[in-house]
């Protein structure tokens, strides 16, 4: 961007920027899956920041002007204090700041570690693991003295937060990962000018079984099965048939990629709108689907069905939810602090 | 309640229109005592309590939550007691998981007769949680490693790695 010509285009482009917390990548990924289209995107923006894919610093956003990115693509929770950082940092460059996939919006599968603690994470990453050899006992340290000066590390949190919990968000796009086409109508309408009121999930509202083909009647269920247990036809719903599928409480947009298969659906979508707790939603629907009114036989079948209730009923959403975390042995055990 | 320091649970009560809430008026107008510790919000049946409003009261602050309605079979709404006793197991079920003492999370079905079991069945749960101690589940949000001072050192720290002086 030498010549004054080069940055007159720059003016008339958008600028666009993609950051990678804690999440799996495959983020990432998603957004290459809208295949040619992305040249479309690189016409319309400049990609000012996405260290996946290319070559641009920390420090060139810490020197941009404030609200001076277009738009963000913000995926992943943050569990540590630089991606806690790079929250803050990117929400005050940019204009619009969208939670982008599952982890972003509601804490996804990283957000399941909220089950333990700091020690409990560790513990299982450093000692634990089968291929770990640790006999020091050695854990990460936020600052590690050397006699050239001290190093620092991120923090780890004890609590994975959504980005919302973080700094303000303008727009949700759910999904672990968004679907193409949905990526590609937010970025469509992020250009166009068509965006909804801040705030909102991108996204139809309404559930998955709205687009589900399978043949729903009345549900009594007696017994919850594990995939294993079942062969599904290609006809009767899942639920129907005993499968914990979580459609019924889930938003819709994916087209009902996994019910489709013969797989339940498993929640990566999230609540629809006006929902306060996916996890909540589903229990309430999953309990009226019982077949009994037998204390005893309602508790053995919850129990027998759903041995991992909290990874069942908030597989993506844990942090997301009312609750956020297990409860800790120290600090929420009744300690008042400050 | 000699005791100034003793810590006194706040308990949230989710109680039918049409039985568990007159018990309560009852036992209210018969003069029969039961503990303060329990604030009432009056569903119009213990069918119409989504989790979420059970969630809410414990991440808001709440020590205990009563879900109460009427009998089994005795429902004003035919049969919506049972979908409550259901999501009542589903909702212990994933709260056990999530750490909370079984104590803190109660069902009691009590008829708009029963003034006197209703009043039992809350000192009963008064007396339960006050040794576990306050909940203050937002308590289990903070974080106590080093976060603001990490927070501000990254930039300095990037100002010290990144910049290039000639």
């Amino acid at each position: 961007m030498t010549t004054t010509a080069t940055q007159e285009t720059t003016k008339t482009k958008g600028k666009l920027a993609l950051y990678w917390a804690a999440s799996c990548g495959g983020c990432e990924i998603a957004v290459l899956a809208i295949n040619e289209k992305i040249l479309d995107v690189a016409a319309a923006f400049d990609i000012v920041f996405w260290p996946v894919a290319v070559d641009a610093k920390v420090r060139d956003v810490e020197k941009m002007p404030d609200k001076s990115i277009d738009v963000c693509l913000f995926n992943g929770g943050i569990r540590t204090s630089e991606q806690e950082y790079m929250a803050q940092l990117l929400r005050k460059k940019s204009k619009v700041l969208v939670a982008f996939g599952s982890c972003a919006h509601e804490g996804c599968i990283p957000g399941l570690a909220n089950l333990s603690s700091r020690e409990e994470v560790f513990e299982a990453a450093y000692a634990q693991g089968d291929s770990t050899e640790n006999p020091d006992g050695v854990r990460p340290q936020h600052e590690t003295p050397m006699p050239e000066g001290p190093l620092y590390l991120p923090v780890f949190y004890d609590t994975l937060k959504t980005l919302d919990q973080t700094v303000p968000v303008d727009y949700y796009l759910p999904g672990c990962p968004p679907e193409a086409e949905n990526i590609w109508a937010a970025i469509t309408a992020i250009l166009e000018g068509k965006l909804p009121p801040a705030g909102s999930v991108i996204g139809p509202n309404t559930t998955v079984c709205d687009e589900c083909p399978r043949k729903r009647t009345e549900k009594k269920i007696k017994k919850f099965l594990r995939t294993y247990q079942v062969k599904p036809d290609e006809k009767t719903c899942l639920l129907e048939l005993g499968l914990v599928c979580c459609g019924i409480a889930t938003r819709a947009g994916c087209g009902a990629l996994c019910p489709k298969v013969n797989s339940p659906c498993i929640g990566c979508h999230g609540p629809n709108d006006g929902v306060h707790d996916y996890g909540a939603r589903l229990m309430s629907a999953l309990a009226s689907v019982i077949d009994s009114q037998d204390p005893e036989e309602i508790d053995q079948i919850i129990r027998e069905g759903i041995p991992d209730p909290v990874g069942t009923f908030y597989r993506f959403s844990l942090a997301g939810s009312q609750l956020r975390r297990r409860k800790k042995q120290v600090a929420g055990n009744g300690v008042k602090r400050g | 309640m000699s005791d100034k320091n003793a810590f006194e649970p706040k308990i949230i009560g989710f109680m039918c229109n049409w039985c568990s809430y007159r018990a309560a008026d009852l036992a209210g107008t018969a003069r029969l005592k039961y503990p303060p510790n329990i604030r009432i919000i009056r569903v119009m049946c213990s069918g119409r309590i989504d989790p979420t409003f059970v969630l809410n009261a414990f991440a808001r602050g709440a020590d205990a939550v009563m879900v109460a309605g009427c009998h089994p079979g005795e429902c004003h709404y035919v049969d919506q007691n049972y979908k409550a006793m259901r999501r009542y197991a589903m909702l212990k079920h994933t709260l056990t998981q999530m750490g909370l003492e079984p104590e803190r999370f109660r069902l009691v079905w009590a008829s708009a007769a029963e003034g006197q079991q209703l009043a039992e069945a809350i000192t009963q749960l008064v007396e339960a949680v006050r040794p576990l101690g306050p909940l203050h589940w937002s308590g289990n949000w903070e974080e106590n490693g080093h976060r603001h001072e990490a927070l501000e050192s990254i930039l300095k720290e990037h100002e010290a790695a990144m910049e290039v002086t000639e």
